[in-house]
């Protein structure tokens, strides 16, 4: 199996654990694996992207354009930012919620991310919009939205891998107090991904 | 130990490891700064490296990189396996001793890894360690994967053992940074060594000596090159009457284009310096046209174009002096593919989404995160120097950020440790505005103390702000001289920077917590009044180490004035909805905005 995945949004945002679940999870489930991160200088509030790419004929280490089977997409201004890297037919999962950036508050451009939802949806027909306030309502933090949307992404079918290799790997990387609520979010945005890929 | 999903840096560390490495040494910086810490971890944990045997390991972070390299190089002559780590700027302040060490040799394997930043990522220069490498006369290896790394680091102990000669290795931001599997051996041991042999005709330079060596290496060198010409990481691939030279991380990139495709010919040069003659000449058999994919400086095509010259090659050489390759900035997969398909003549077949009608996304650049003390610190020095002329003299760490608006407090930041003494040029050039030099307390240890001194001695005025925030934040909180833990796990006396200053000569030291805004700004403006080298320390500790609870909240007296997002610039006050409020998520209750509303519109909890 080859496999892109591009995990976008802003620092903070958790795309990092999510990407390193990914990656742990295509290891053990037999597949070679290479990821990169752009973190840059910014600490919190930068563009962050995590790339995986599953399998032995990955040499760049960033997915490059048009090779990227599924964005996932914290933020939505983030991912028109990488829609170019989207194969042609490829699946973009992105949160309706915008992070403003930081400097909005001294020079207010009114950015509020529903210009960018509707540019995906007329860029790529394979769009699954959530909404993460109503998910992280239901989980009662926003902290759980990174294995959320992971699990929108495997519940529909884009990352190759199974809802049991990603919740080993859950149950092996994230520490003891957080592990349920974890894979109650993945099963949350599993639900959510199945209906997609039921369609 | 199986196979561990490392970062490049990681697997560096664990191939120094494989090759038994007995002392290692660096200074943090981006994208370096994980050798070092990948040792630690691993060393000390996991594979309980050099337990138990005679000769054990040590591992340090050195107060600056030229500190790194002559700790190493006392080691490696007493026949210790060396690792120094650094970022491409460092080699700069490590280049006097490493030069004369390039004279001199090694009797253990010295290994300089010194990780290249295109782009720059996060670095101040585009400079090539492949030219350090020529200059200096040592060899280089120059990985293209992490995977490659960890068996090539290996080889360059070998090689530098062979040799006698300390070599570079170069890895670059996206090998650094890259994740990749790694098989890790187990029963890793350090190398057993002889220990230091007196011989003042070998160790101690001397015009002589230097004269005799420069002749050896010179004849050395090329032998070097031969051995290279055979060694397994310079690699050709494919046929044909096009062949693209290629190295590094733009390797990969190639290879991504091409794939496993015979009909190209592709020439992977892994030790640039000495440059592999042999083996160059054999790839460029039969062929018309060389393009050269590389990154920086044009390395190998000016390698090429003198051995095409010497040996009257009838090839054309293409790259960045042919415009055929950018002369700045990082290759990347996309751009490399462009190059290769105008080079083989063939048609662009990507599909992608077209952007060009892209509606203009929100820029995120990078900012001090809310409530960092520094931003308390130059809000403290700005407000103090309201109707005076000031020069305000930057540094390499977090606090660069300083020069983002609102706060403006930056005009100029050029290397390490250099804030301080171009406050002193400043100060001679106009004698009537303030000179301000802001340096960390990582910075300050690093390369800030002579610099202080030449102030004091050279009776310049100045008024330096320390921003000791006890870490090296920028590069990932590393410990350092004052904050009391080494990296063999040591608690260790801390260095306490008003007692240095003192022991200098600064005449008034004023320690002040930067989040109390009044007494800092007094304390500032005492010190304007003063003559001489005066210095502020603005002590609070990095707000991403000592994670708080606190919050401030903004209440109904607000009257919307914004003074608070205008003169501080706290990410975590926005503006929703027209009103002005706090991002509860982002805010760390440091209290400096409260300090700044004019109507005590905001407070924690128990202003409520
Ligand atoms: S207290 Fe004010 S200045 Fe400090 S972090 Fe919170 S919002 Fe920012
Ligand atoms: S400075 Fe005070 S009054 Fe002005 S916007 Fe900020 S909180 Fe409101």
């Amino acid at each position: 199996m080859n496999r892109d995945i591009l995990l976008c949004g802003v620092g903070g945002q958790g795309t990092v654990l999510a990407s390193k679940l990914i990656a742990a999870a295509a290891m053990s489930s037999g597949y070679t694996v290479h990821s990169a991160e752009t973190i840059g200088m910014a600490q919190r509030g930068g563009s962050v992207t995590s790339h995986v790419r599953i399998g032995d004929r990955a040499y760049s280490p960033l997915i490059p354009e048009g090779n990227a089977d599924v964005i996932l997409a914290f933020e939505p201004a983030e991912a028109v930012r990488n829609l170019t890297l989207l194969k042609k037919n490829g699946v973009v999962i992105v949160n309706r919620v915008p992070v403003k950036p930081v400097t909005e508050s001294l020079q207010d451009t009114g950015y509020d991310g529903s210009r960018m939802i509707e540019y995906l949806q007329s860029k790529c027909a394979g769009l699954v919009v959530v909404d993460a306030e109503k998910i992280c309502g239901e989980l009662g933090s926003s902290r759980y939205f990174n294995v959320a949307i992971l699990g929108v992404a495997v519940g529909r079918g884009q990352i190759g891998l199974s809802a049991e290799a990603v919740l080993r790997e859950i149950e092996a990387k994230v520490p003891e107090k957080y592990r349920q609520m974890n894979q109650k979010a993945f099963y949350l945005g599993k639900r959510i991904g199945d209906t997609y890929a039921a369609q | 130990m199986g196979k561990e999903y490392v970062m490049g840096n990681a697997a560096i560390a664990l191939g120094a490891l494989a090759a038994g490495v007995n002392v290692a040494t660096g200074y943090p910086g981006t994208p370096s700064s994980e050798i070092i810490e990948a040792l630690e971890k691993y060393a000390f944990g996991k594979l309980r490296y050099g337990k138990g045997e005679s000769k054990s390991f040590h591992l340090e972070w050195s107060v600056n990189e030229k500190a790194a390299l002559e700790v190493a190089a006392g080691a490696a002559y007493a026949g210790a396996r060396t690792l120094v780590t650094m970022k491409q700027v460092g080699l700069n302040v490590a280049s006097d001793p490493l030069m004369s060490l390039a004279y001199v040799g090694v009797k253990g394997g010295m290994v300089v890894v010194v990780a290249d930043d295109p782009g720059p990522i996060s670095s101040q220069t585009e400079q090539d360690t492949r030219i350090f490498a020529y200059y200096s006369r040592l060899p280089v290896f120059d990985p293209s994967s992490p995977e490659e790394a960890y068996v090539m680091i290996q080889d360059a102990f070998d090689y530098s053992e062979k040799y006698n000669t300390p070599v570079l290795f170069r890895p670059t931001t996206r090998i650094c940074h890259a994740y990749a599997p790694i098989a890790v051996e187990e029963d890793l041991k350090p190398k057993e060594y002889e220990g230091f042999v007196k011989d003042s005709k070998r160790w101690v330079i001397f015009p002589k000596l230097s004269f005799m060596n420069h002749e050896m290496i010179e004849k050395r060198n090329p032998l070097i090159g031969e051995d290279f010409s055979s060694y397994s990481g310079n690699t050709v691939t494919g046929e044909g009457k096009k062949a693209i030279f290629t190295s590094g991380i733009s390797y990969a990139y190639v290879r991504e284009y091409t794939k496993d495709r015979e009909d190209v010919r592709v020439c992977r040069i892994a030790t640039p310096y000495p440059f592999p003659e042999t083996f160059a000449l054999k790839c460029l058999k039969g062929v018309e046209e060389a393009l050269c994919v590389e990154e920086l400086s044009p390395f190998l095509e000016s390698e090429l174009q003198r051995l095409a010259g010497v040996h009257h090659l009838k090839v054309r050489i293409l790259g960045k002096m042919t415009g055929n390759g950018r002369l700045a900035g990082e290759n990347t997969a996309d751009g490399t593919a462009s190059l290769v398909q105008e080079f083989l003549g063939e048609e662009n077949s990507k599909e992608n989404v077209d952007s060009r009608d892209m509606p203009r996304l929100p820029v995120r650049p990078p900012v001090l995160c809310a409530g960092c003390p520094h931003r308390a610190s130059f809000y403290a020095v700005k407000k103090a120097c309201a109707g005076r002329k000031a020069y305000f003299c930057g540094d390499i760490g977090c606090y660069t950020l300083g020069n983002a608006m609102p706060l403006d407090m930056a005009d100029t930041c050029l290397c390490m440790g250099a804030g301080i003494t171009m406050a002193q040029g400043l100060h001679w050039t106009d004698e009537e505005a303030v000179s301000f030099a802001f340096v960390g307390d990582s910075t300050f240890f690093a390369s800030g103390l002579t610099g202080v001194a030449n102030a004091i001695y050279n009776e310049a005025d100045i008024i330096l702000c320390v921003l000791d925030n006890s870490t090296t934040a920028m590069t990932g909180h590393q410990p350092h001289p004052g904050t009391g833990r080494n990296m063999m796990g040591h608690i260790v006396e801390k260095i306490d920077i008003a007692k240095v200053l003192e022991g200098l000569g600064v005449q008034r030291i004023m320690t002040v917590n930067p989040l109390d805004l009044n007494e800092a700004v007094a304390a500032v403006q005492e010190c304007m009044t003063l003559p001489g080298v005066k210095a502020m320390i603005f002590k609070s500790p990095c707000i991403a180490v000592s994670k708080t609870e606190s919050r401030m909240r903004i209440f109904e007296q607000c009257i919307g004035c914004k003074k608070c997002i205008r003169e501080i610039g706290c990410p975590a006050i926005i503006v929703r909805e027209d009103r002005v409020t706090i991002d509860e998520g982002m805010c760390t209750g440091c209290g400096l905005c409260a300090q700044v509303c004019p109507v005590g519109a905001i407070g924690g909890d128990a202003d409520e």
